[in-house]
C-alpha cells in the first residue's frame, strides 16, 4: 500500500517539479513533520498556531505603527517643531495609517477569526488548511514589503506619502514621484491577496463545516460577525484591487486612468476607494463587536440580550455598510442629490449599531457583573465607541461635515472608533483567551493597571482632538504657528500619546511576568473553563490541543456548553450540573487524523513580495517571483492533503498509533486517508 | 473512526458516496463552495474595470477613432461564439467524465482548450489590428480602460486554459477518472463564469456603441 502511494505522488508531481523520487515523493524536500520547532511554524496549516502567528505579526506591526505615531505626536507637541521635515511627515503619517489599518487592525481580527472560529463552531480546522498558511505567509510579505519602502534607496526617500488613502490624482507620478506609491500599490495589493484569500476560507468554514446541529442561528455572535466580515471582505477587496491595479497601472505603464491632465475624473479614486473604505470600517469593527459580545454575557452571567437582534443588527450593518461610502465625499462635489441621499443612509447605519449598544447594556442589566480586565475592556468599548459614534453621526449632517472635513475633529472621530471601538475590544479579547491559547491567565493585577493607563492615555490623546479640530486645526499638516490657541491641546495630546504607549509597554510586560510566574508556579493552570464561558471553544483543554475537540460535538442549543454545565431544577431555579472539567474534552484522543504540514504556502506566497520588487525595480525579477508562485501551486495541488509517510498524524502525542495501522492496512488512497 | 470533512480536495473514489451521505453542513463539497464564493468576489473585481470602462468610454481626442468605428463587431461576434461554444464542450468533457468515457472526456477538454486559445488568439488578433489603427494603450482614455478590462478578461481565459491543459495532462496519465470528476467540474465553473463575463462584455463594450 505504502508503495502505491508513492509511486502517485511522484507520478504526479512531475508535471509540476520534474522532480522525482521513490524515497522524496514530494519533491526535492521530504515533507515537512510536525513537532521541529521553529519549523513546526513555518509550515504548519493548523489554524491556531496561524492565528497566533496573524496576532504576533499583528502586534508587532501595532507597535511599529505605534511608533510613527509618536513621531508625528512629538513633531506637533510644540509650534513650528522641526523633528519631521514636511516630506517626512506626509510619510510617517501615511505609513502610521497603512501599518495600522491594513497591517495592524485587519490582522488582529484575523488572528481572532482563524483562532476562534473554527472552534465556536466545533471543527477540527478550517476548510483550506494550507490556503490559510498561505493567506499568512502572503499578508506578511505584503506587509514587510511596504515597510521595506522605508530603506530601500535611503532611509525615509521611498516610503509612500499620499496618506492612507491615497487619492488619486494627487498619488500620480506627476505629484508624488518617488516609489513610495508603487510600493503602496503592490504591498496592498498583496495584502489584499491574503485577505481575499483568507475570507474565501473562513466562508467555506462557516458554511461547511459547523458540527452535527449548529445551525447558523446557534453560531456565537462572534462568530457571526466574523463570518459578516469575511462577505464584506469578500466584496470589498475585489474593488480596492481594481482601484490599486489602475492606480499601478498609471504610475508603472503611462496609463492615465487618474491623470486629469489626459481627461481623467479626479473622483473615480474616491469612488473605487471608499466603496472598498466604507465597508473596511465595518469590516475593522465588527470583529470587536463580536469579541466583546462574548466578553460581556460571560462576565455578567446572563446570556446575551436579544441573540436574533444582535445578528440581525450585524448582518444589517454589513448591508448598510455599502451604501454609505459618499459620506467621505460631502465636500468634493459630487451634488446636492448625492449628499442629501448618503447623508440620510450614514444616519441610518447609527440606528442598528445603537441596537448593539443597547443589546450590551441590557446584558449587564440585572447581571452579577464581574470587572475583570477583559471586562473592563468590554465597557470601555460601549462607551468609548459610543463617543466615536455620535461624532460620526455628526458627520452624516453635510453641512456640519463640511466645517468638520480635513480637521482634527475627524482625526478625533475615527481614532475613537478605532482605537476606542476595535483596539480596545482586541486587548479585551486577548486578556479573555489568553488561558484558552496559551495555558496560563495574564494578571489580573497589571492587566487593570494597565487598561486604566491605556483609557486614561487614550482619551487625554484623543479628546483634545475634538477640541483642536473645532478649533479649525488642520489635519495632515506638518506644524502650526504659535498664537492660534493650538499649543496646549497639542502638547496635552502628546503627552497622552505616550501613556498609550506605555500601556501596550505594561501588556507586553505582562505576558512575560505572567509567563514566568506561571512557570515557577506562582499562579494556577486556567484549566478548559477559567470564566465560566458559554462558547464551544472552552470545551476543551488550554491551551486547545491541536486536534481541537476528542470527539464530534452534537450541539442543541445556543450556549451548548454553558447549558452542559448548567440546569435548572425542579424548583426553576439555575443550579450547576457538571464542572466544566467533567464537560469538556481533556485533548486525549490522539486517534485524530489532521492535514499534514507543507512547505508549499510559504513557498507560493513567497513569489508575491518578490513580484512585487520586479515590478517597482527590475520586470526580471517578475519572473522569479511568477515561478516560484506557479511551482508552488503545481507542487501545492498535487500534493496530497495528507503526508502517506508521516509517523502519526496527531503531532502532540505519540502513544496511540492505532490510526496508522489502520491506514496501511486499508486499501484508501492518500486523499481518503486524509478524510478519514 | 469519524469521517471529518477535512480534505481541501476531495479527489477520491468515494467522493460520489459522500454525495449520498453529505459530509459537509450545506452538502456542498469544501472545493467547489470555495469556487463559488470565489466567483462571487470575481463579479466585483470585473464590476469595478467595467465601471470605469463606462465612465471613460467616449472620452477620447478629437481626431482619435471611437468605439464604433474602431470595433470589427462580425469579427468579435465569430470570436465570442467560439468562446460561448467551449462552454457547451466543457460540459460535454463533464458528462463524459461522469460516464468514466475517459477518451471522450479527453478530446472535449483538449477541444475547450483550444476554442480558448482561438478566442485568446482573435483578442491578441484584434489587438493588433486596433494598435495599427492607432489606438495604443496610452493614446487616450478610451484605449486605456477598453485594453485593461478585455485584457484582464483574456488573463482569465488564459488561466482557464492552464487548468485545462494542467487537466488533459492529468488525463493523460491516467490520473483523471470518474472519482475526480469533480475536479473537472469546478474548472468548468470557472469557465462557465468567464465566458458569462465575456457576455456582458461584449453586450456593453461592443454592442451598447452600435
Amino acid at each position: 500500500m505504502a508503495i502505491v502511494e508513492k509511486e502517485e505522488a511522484s507520478g504526479e508531481l512531475e508535471i509540476g517539479e520534474a522532480v522525482t523520487s521513490e524515497e522524496k515523493p514530494l519533491g526535492a524536500f521530504t515533507r515537512p513533520r510536525g513537532g521541529n520547532g521553529w519549523k513546526d511554524w513555518l509550515f504548519t496549516v493548523d489554524h491556531k498556531k496561524i492565528g497566533i502567528m496573524y496576532g504576533a505579526a499583528g502586534l508587532l506591526f501595532f507597535v511599529i505603527g505605534g511608533i510613527y505615531a509618536l513621531f508625528v505626536r512629538l513633531q506637533l507637541a510644540r509650534p513650528a517643531n522641526t523633528i519631521l521635515s514636511a516630506e517626512t511627515y506626509n510619510q510617517v503619517f501615511t505609513m502610521h495609517g497603512v501599518v495600522m489599518i491594513f497591517l495592524a487592525a485587519i490582522p488582529l481580527a484575523a488572528a481572532f477569526a482563524n483562532y476562534l472560529l473554527p472552534l465556536q463552531i466545533g471543527a477540527r480546522d478550517v476548510a483550506f488548511p494550507r490556503l490559510n498558511a498561505f493567506s499568512f505567509w502572503a499578508f506578511l510579505g505584503g506587509g514587510l514589503f511596504l515597510l521595506s519602502s522605508m530603506f530601500i534607496g535611503g532611509w525615509w526617500e521611498n516610503a509612500p506619502d499620499g496618506g492612507w488613502f491615497a487619492y488619486a490624482p494627487n498619488t500620480g507620478v506627476i505629484f508624488s514621484p518617488s516609489k513610495g506609491l508603487d510600493f503602496f500599490a503592490i504591498g496592498l495589493q498583496i495584502t489584499g491577496i491574503a485577505s481575499l484569500v483568507g475570507a474565501i476560507n473562513l466562508i467555506v468554514t462557516v458554511l461547511n463545516m459547523r458540527s452535527p446541529g449548529m445551525t447558523l442561528m446557534k453560531m456565537p455572535v462572534l462568530s457571526w460577525m466574523l463570518f459578516i466580515v469575511q462577505l464584506l471582505l469578500l466584496f470589498a477587496m475585489p474593488v480596492i484591487s481594481v482601484a490599486l491595479f489602475l492606480l499601478t497601472f498609471d504610475r508603472l505603464f503611462d496609463a492615465n486612468f487618474y491623470n486629469v491632465a489626459e481627461g481623467a475624473d479626479p473622483l473615480l479614486w474616491q469612488h473605487l476607494f471608499w466603496i472598498f473604505g466604507h465597508p473596511e470600517v465595518y469590516i475593522l469593527v465588527l470583529p470587536s463587536f463580536g469579541v466583546i459580545s462574548e466578553i460581556i454575557p460571560t462576565f455578567s452571567r446572563k446570556p446575551i440580550f436579544g441573540y436574533p437582534f444582535m445578528v440581525f443588527s450585524g448582518i444589517t450593518i454589513g448591508f448598510l455598510g455599502w451604501g454609505v461610502w459618499a459620506h467621505h465625499m460631502f465636500t468634493s462635489g459630487i451634488g446636492p442629490v448625492a449628499v442629501a441621499a448618503f447623508s440620510v443612509s450614514t444616519m441610518f447605519i447609527a440606528v442598528p449599531t445603537g441596537v448593539k449598544i443597547l443589546n450590551w447594556l441590557a446584558t449587564m442589566w440585572g447581571g452579577r457583573i464581574r470587572f475583570s480586565t477583559p471586562m473592563l475592556y468590554a465597557t470601555a468599548v460601549i462607551a468609548m465607541f459610543t463617543i466615536g459614534g455620535l461624532s460620526g453621526v455628526t458627520h452624516a449632517l453635510a453641512a456640519a461635515d463640511t466645517q468638520q472635513t480635513d480637521t482634527y475633529y475627524i482625526v478625533a472621530h475615527f481614532h475613537y472608533v478605532i482605537f476606542g471601538g476595535i483596539i480596545l475590544g482586541f486587548f479585551g479579547g486577548f486578556h479573555f483567551w489568553w488561558p484558552k491559547m496559551f495555558g496560563y491567565f495574564l494578571s489580573e493585577k497589571q492587566g487593570k493597571l494597565g487598561f486604566w493607563v491605556m483609557v486614561l492615555g487614550f482619551n487625554i490623546t484623543f479628546g483634545p482632538q475634538h477640541i483642536l479640530g473645532l478649533q479649525g486645526m488642520s489635519r495632515r499638516i506638518q506644524t502650526y504657528s504659535q498664537g492660534q490657541g493650538f499649543d496646549l491641546w497639542n502638547l496635552v495630546s502628546t503627552i497622552g500619546s505616550f501613556l498609550i504607549a506605555l500601556a501596550t509597554l505594561m501588556f507586553v510586560i505582562n505576558i512575560l511576568t505572567s509567563w514566568r510566574a506561571f512557570k515557577a508556579g506562582k499562579t494556577p493552570a486556567p484549566g478548559p473553563d477559567p470564566w465560566d464561558a458559554r462558547s464551544l471553544e472552552w470545551m476543551t483543554a488550554s491551551p486547545v490541543p491541536e486536534h481541537n475537540f476528542d470527539e464530534v460535538i452534537q450541539v442543541e442549543r445556543q450556549d451548548e456548553f454553558w447549558h452542559r454545565k448548567w440546569g435548572k431544577n425542579e424548583k426553576g431555579e439555575v443550579v450547576r450540573r457538571a464542572t466544566a472539567e467533567e464537560v469538556a474534552h481533556d485533548g486525549s484522543n490522539t486517534n485524530v487524523h489532521l492535514p499534514a504540514p507543507s512547505y508549499w504556502p510559504l513557498i507560493a506566497a513567497s513569489g508575491l513580495p518578490i513580484i512585487g520588487y520586479g515590478l517597482v525595480y527590475s520586470l526580471w525579477l517578475c519572473i522569479v517571483g511568477g515561478l516560484l508562485i506557479l511551482g508552488g501551486l503545481y507542487g501545492w495541488v498535487f500534493e496530497p492533503v495528507d503526508d502517506p509517510n508521516a509517523e502519526g498524524d496527531h503531532h502532540d502525542h505519540d502513544g496511540d498509533k492505532t490510526n496508522l495501522t489502520l491506514d496501511e492496512g486499508s486499501d484508501a488512497t492518500n486523499e481518503e486517508v486524509a478524510i478519514d | 473512526m469519524r469521517r471529518w470533512p477535512l480534505t481541501e480536495t476531495s479527489v477520491t473514489e468515494s467522493h460520489q458516496e459522500h454525495a449520498e451521505h453529505p459530509e459537509t453542513t450545506l452538502g456542498v463539497s469544501n472545493d467547489k463552495l470555495g469556487m463559488w464564493v470565489f466567483l462571487g468576489s470575481d463579479c466585483l473585481l470585473f464590476g469595478g474595470l467595467i465601471s470605469t470602462y463606462m465612465l471613460y468610454k467616449d472620452r477620447i481626442g478629437p481626431t482619435d477613432l471611437g468605439a464604433e468605428e474602431m470595433f470589427d463587431i462580425p469579427f468579435t461576434s465569430v470570436s465570442s461564439f467560439v468562446l460561448l461554444m467551449s462552454s457547451l464542450t466543457i460540459v460535454l468533457a463533464i458528462t463524459a467524465l461522469r460516464r468514466n468515457d475517459i477518451r471522450r472526456s479527453r478530446i472535449w477538454i483538449l477541444s475547450t482548450a483550444i476554442l480558448g486559445a482561438i478566442f485568446v488568439g482573435g483578442q491578441v488578433y484584434e489587438f493588433t489590428v486596433f494598435y495599427r489603427e492607432g489606438l495604443g494603450y496610452t493614446t487616450n482614455l478610451f484605449g486605456t480602460s477598453f485594453f485593461t478590462l478585455t485584457g484582464f478578461h483574456g488573463v482569465h481565459v488564459t488561466v482557464g486554459i492552464i487548468f485545462l491543459m494542467s487537466m488533459y495532462i492529468q488525463s493523460m496519465r491516467g490520473k483523471l477518472t470518474s472519482a475526480q470528476e469533480e475536479r473537472l467540474e469546478i474548472i468548468g465553473l470557472y469557465w462557465h463564469f468567464v465566458d458569462v463575463v465575456w457576455i456582458v462584455i461584449f453586450t456593453i463594450v461592443y454592442l451598447f456603441p452600435q
